[in-house]
């Protein structure tokens, strides 16, 4: 690796040595500049008395156009740097801003709570591992396990399945926009919003009752009793999940969607002229062609499922056994104020999802660049 | 796009009628809230929203005046008269949470876009780890980032700025978005480029001209949930810019609506439907983008 | 491009000589502010604005006031981020401790302490310590040993207001015999579903073990699985699991919310005839009963089971505690440590306050009247235990352990839960 270029540099070590700095040093130009501006800028903007419009005008154009016009800049400098260290540079003026910024945001405070995860509830006494024995033997945690393995199965295959089978079909009709916004849909409800709508489908009133709830007013309609839905272990697990696949199916159709309209036509064509059947089609030219797509999709959910949260806390607060992993950390930290628990809880999580980047890392290393 | 949908009728009748029942299961839900928003509180809390077609029909626009003006208070003065006023309407909440949606939203897909073209296209040193690393990010919950991140914050004087506010949203975005859009333009075909490349284009001019353009439907797609994201989010915007009247955002506001101790939660039906029709607008903006496939057309064509 | 980013970087240079020119204004607004954050929201809002004005106006001082329903999340990350607010109101002691143990909290001064000797019950003084150290002012408070009936109907039906547990039980069999349901209970309240219950086992504790119990039950010197809890919640349950007893039965208790649990006490006929709530509980009432409080609605104690114990009144409330030391914000303490901070706030309704000083005549309607004193005049006064306790019970395993309980659980296996997530 460490070849020097024959010709005009003086040495390979300290060419590579410059080339590493500079590298460095692009990284943390874009942020670091486009920061400085900005920061300047809104210690004036903060305390400004203009009206609220112009505020927030002046705003938006300062922030979105510091920063496309720091991408620009950097590109510059670089571009002014031999060919050789340019090419080297490169690929850090696109990767090097969200790296920083990502190295702030989520990797340092990820490294904070594995250390705090070794800590007691205020993190002053070291306690060793006792916070992931905690983690792995605690029976709510251990319920809560089984419950997002529940989660992942059926919300993952509930919302990737009806996103397919909805994305498929609507691309066939001519209704497809009518039919792909309605679906899409709960996606725009703020989650405070959802929570209401759930409540007028699973609330419960006694038999005899006026029912609000719709699923209670349709079994007491087929004259069986009304049944407190949330109290049904296990199915209360699954009434539920339907809520997560009612909210992230249309995310899962818009995507692959997109990707539907990226199969060639010429190869659908292909397949009708040879006569395959349109079920066939699907199967071995459609799927194939949109499989990292779905990938992609399967995996964003399955995260989501993991970390689900809201659902469960506002809907049974994880009474009944429906207790979650990140409602466990939730509460622990925010709660009960126990840092430890709550940081071991929340490397549980990371360390769960390895699997699932390990198979992403297979499926990435297939589709090399150039 | 119009390839298969001449096709025969009594095939698309199939596709439309399961399309149909899939699309009533999926709205009824909306529908009962839409209807509950429209009835007179007690009628919500007493029966079920159907009934709005048989014995209860009564309707009334009580709950989204309330939302919109501001719900009614008494309270007694310092004269000692008992006075009822209006809260605040909800316009400076909709102004800051353009203000906050707005660069939450086109910043980190600047960001992402370019780290995703560089993670796809070019090569360096680490880079399976740092992909790696950066869709491991996702699972992190963002919670733990918040008393780290507003530590920083006091120190850089960035509380209860836009600035932080918009970086927050692009650090917590960017995992998603780098995958996504990874996952789009990676499988933008090689002979795009390397007839660019043989002209002598510099990587930021070919990300500017060829991919960004070809990136459309994916970017489409991502601008609308990172909107969604930041649009319906509460805590972040809590943490970092804070709840005070002059900077709360809607979701704010709706969730104080309910009352201190949640004893109005039928206004919440309303405030659902005002607070979702920005998002709504926006979906039907970009959808155009992500339904006529741009990529198949421009790259295939 | 290059045009572009060229009106860009212009652009860029100009504006924070925009932003200077707006600035300029501002630069006279020098008044002195204090920042409050709490976790009362909207109409409660406004009537502590309209409380803390006659101070505003007095001094000069501007006072921010910021609510949040997620208090309780938002007041730990801005305190452990170093952005508390100035002052905070905690709606739990827990809290407090928390915060004092960290040393995050300025103590009392002087002078303020000598309000608060002068204007509460030493008991007040003592929920506002850590260690010995005060730093908590109440302020509105609230009172829950009460039981709300619909009155009408109950003068229709006959029935009178019980004075002794025996009594109560008496007239439970009565009304059953009459076809109609005694209770209506609803314990869910999303994230903190369970309290509602683990306000009655305090009430019951209080009758049945006596005030010195309590307390060892709250400091943990009675395990939780100790036969006097033990007792209270058969007690409890005699009643909650009797499904003849409450409307609805075990699945109404665990799925009606808190609020609107009360509703079928004013259907016509009542569906349940008595139910038991802090007195926060008016303001779910329906509009119909709110507007003619005094007509449609009784009131009653929770009868007193062990005579040795009387009636003990159990109560919550926010403390108000610095996180920033400045003159003025010591200045806005010391007025909320006095009845008028409350005084216009009383008027409007809808809160008790605790001064020994207050004018009871203040309050909007007898039924607040009738609290507001038996709260100031209670004998036996407890916190709530809940909050007293540590989180991890009080508001963890203690409510979740109530839901259990409701849902089948066995009672011992449930204390035996309970005592065991009490951390070391």
């Amino acid at each position: 690796m460490v070849v020097p270029d024959t010709g005009t540099h003086e040495g390979g070590v300290l060419s590579q040595t410059l080339v590493a700095i500079g590298r460095i040093a692009v990284s943390l130009f874009v942020p670091i500049v486009a920061f400085v501006i900005l920061w300047a800028g809104f210690m004036f903007l903060r305390d400004s008395n203009a009206p609220q419009g112009i505020i927030a005008l002046v705003a938006i154009i300062w922030g979105v156009g510091g920063v496309a016009m720091l991408f620009w800049v950097t590109d510059w400098v670089v571009n002014r740097t031999p060919l050789h260290v340019a090419k080297k540079l490169q690929p850090f003026v696109f990767v090097g801003p969200a790296l920083v910024i990502l190295t702030w945001y989520l990797f340092l405070p990820t490294m904070r709570s594995l250390y705090l995860s070794f800590f007691d509830a205020q993190s002053k006494n070291f306690v060793g591992l006792a916070n992931y024995v905690f983690a792995f033997t605690d029976s709510k945690m251990l319920e809560s396990f089984l419950n997002n393995l529940l989660w992942i199965v059926l919300g993952t295959g509930g919302a990737v399945g009806f996103g397919l089978l909805i994305a498929l079909l609507a691309d066939r009709s001519k209704l497809e926009k009518v039919f792909k916004s309605l679906i899409f849909m709960p996606m725009a409800i703020s989650f405070v919003g959802a929570g209401v709508i759930w409540r007028f489908v699973y609330a419960y009133k006694p038999a005899g009752e006026d029912q609000i709830g719709l699923l209670n007013a349709l079994v007491t309609l087929f004259g069986a009793d009304p049944q407190a839905w949330f109290t049904l272990r296990p199915w209360n697990n699954v009434f539920l999940i339907v809520i997560l696949i009612w909210l992230q199916t249309g995310y899962a159709m818009v995507i692959i969607s997109a990707a539907l309209k990226g199969v060639p036509s010429s190869i659908i064509e292909a397949g009708r002229i040879d006569g395959a059947s349109e079920l066939r089609i699907i199967r071995s030219i459609i799927i194939p062609f949109i499989a990292s797509t779905l990938l992609t999709v399967s995996t964003t959910i399955i995260i989501i499922s993991l970390k689900i949260f809201d659902i469960v806390f506002t809907m049974t607060n994880g009474n009944f056994g429906t207790e979650v992993i990140a409602s466990m950390q939730y509460k622990q930290m925010f709660r009960f104020y126990h840092y430890g628990r709550g940081s071991a809880i929340a490397i549980v999580l990371v360390i769960a999802v390895i699997p699932v980047m390990w198979y992403n890392l297979r499926q990435f290393s297939k589709r090399e660049g150039f | 796009m119009t390839r298969v949908k001449s096709k025969k009728s009594n095939w698309s009748l199939v596709v439309n009628l399961i399309l149909l029942v899939l699309v009533i299961v999926w709205s009824i839900p909306i529908i009962g809230l839409f209807i509950s928003s429209i009835r007179p509180q007690d009628n919500v809390l007493s029966t079920g929203w159907w009934t709005i077609f048989g014995e209860h029909s009564e309707l009334s626009l009580d709950n989204y005046r309330q939302v919109l003006g501001g719900s009614q208070y008494t309270f007694v003065d310092s004269a000692g008269n008992t006075v009822r006023a209006s809260g605040d309407n909800l316009s400076r909440a909709f102004i800051n949470s353009f203000t906050v949606t707005i660069p939450s939203v086109i910043i980190p897909i600047l960001i992402a876009s370019a780290a995703a073209f560089g993670f796809a296209w070019m090569i360096f040193p680490g880079r399976k780890f740092f992909f790696t690393t950066v869709v491991a990010l996702l699972v992190v919950p963002l919670q733990i980032a918040l008393i780290p991140i507003l530590r920083d914050y006091q120190s850089l004087g960035l509380t209860g700025s836009y600035l932080g506010i918009w970086l927050a949203h692009t650090g917590f975005g960017l995992p998603l978005g780098i995958y996504l859009l990874y996952n789009y333009i990676s499988t933008i075909p090689r002979d795009v480029f390397e007839s660019a490349f043989l002209d002598g284009a510099r990587p930021m001019v070919v990300f500017n001209r060829l991919v960004l353009p070809l990136s459309v439907p994916a970017i489409a797609s991502l601008a609308i949930f990172q909107f969604l994201w930041v649009w319906n989010d509460l805590l972040v915007a809590l943490v970092f810019l804070g709840g005070t009247s002059d900077v709360a955002v809607l979701t704010q506001r709706l969730a104080n609506m309910v009352g201190s101790r949640g004893q109005d939660w039928h206004l919440l039906t309303a405030g659902a439907f005002v607070a979702m029709i920005v998002p709504l607008a926006v979906f039907f903006g970009l959808q155009r983008y992500f339904v006529q496939g741009l990529m198949a057309g421009s790259v295939k064509g | 491009m290059r045009k572009v980013m060229l009106v860009l970087l212009i652009a860029l240079l100009i504006m924070p000589s925009v932003f200077a020119a707006g600035q300029k204004g501002t630069a006279a607004t020098g008044a002195k502010t204090v920042t409050v954050f709490g976790a009362f929201v909207d109409e409660e809002q406004r009537r502590f604005e309209e409380a803390i004005k006659p101070f505003e106006e007095r001094t000069g001082i501007k006072v921010v006031y910021e609510g949040s329903k997620d208090f309780e999340t938002l007041i730990s990350v801005r305190v452990e981020g170093g952005n508390p607010p100035d002052i905070a109101g905690l709606p739990q002691p827990g809290l407090m401790m928390n915060f004092a143990s960290q040393g995050k909290l300025v103590p009392m001064w002087a002078s303020l302490e000598a309000t608060i000797d002068k204007n509460y019950a030493p008991v007040w003084k003592d929920l506002g310590s850590y260690e010995g150290t005060p730093f908590g002012v109440f302020h509105r408070v609230n009172a829950k040993s009460f039981v709300w009936y619909p009155k009408k109907a109950w003068a229709r039906a006959g029935y009178e207001v019980p004075t002794t547990w025996g009594e109560l039980v008496a007239l439970m069999d009565k009304m059953v015999a009459n076809g109609h349901t005694p209770w209506a209970v609803g314990i869910e309240s999303g994230g903190a579903t369970g309290w509602v219950g683990t306000d009655w086992i305090e009430d019951i504790m209080l009758r049945t073990a006596g005030p010195e119990v309590y307390d060892k039950w709250v400091a943990n010197e009675i395990p939780f699985n100790a036969p006097e809890v033990k007792e209270a919640f058969e007690f409890l349950g005699d009643i909650w699991l009797n499904p003849k007893y409450v409307y609805g039965g075990r699945n109404t208790i665990l799925t009606t919310s808190f609020g609107d649990a009360q509703r079928p006490m004013f259907d016509n006929p009542p569906k349940a005839w008595m139910h038991r709530q802090g007195n926060f509980i008016t303001g779910f009432f329906p509009d119909a009963v709110q507007a003619n409080l005094e007509e449609e609605v009784g009131v009653f104690p929770l009868p007193s089971i062990n005579p040795e114990f009387g009636i003990p009144v159990l109560g919550g409330g926010d403390q108000f505690v610095v996180f920033n030391d400045r003159p003025e914000v010591r200045q806005f303490m010391e007025f909320l440590a006095t009845w008028e901070s409350g005084e216009s706030w009383a008027k409007a309704g809808g809160a008790l306050f605790p001064y020994l000083n207050q004018d009871l005549s203040a309050y909007p309607n007898e039924i607040e009247r009738s609290l507001a004193e038996a709260l100031v005049n209670a004998k036996v006064f407890r916190f709530d235990a809940s909050d007293l306790m540590p989180a991890q019970v009080g508001a963890g395993s203690f409510w979740t352990g109530i839901v259990d309980w409701v849902n089948g659980k066995p009672l011992a296996t449930m204390l035996n839960d309970v005592q065991r997530s009490w951390p070391k």
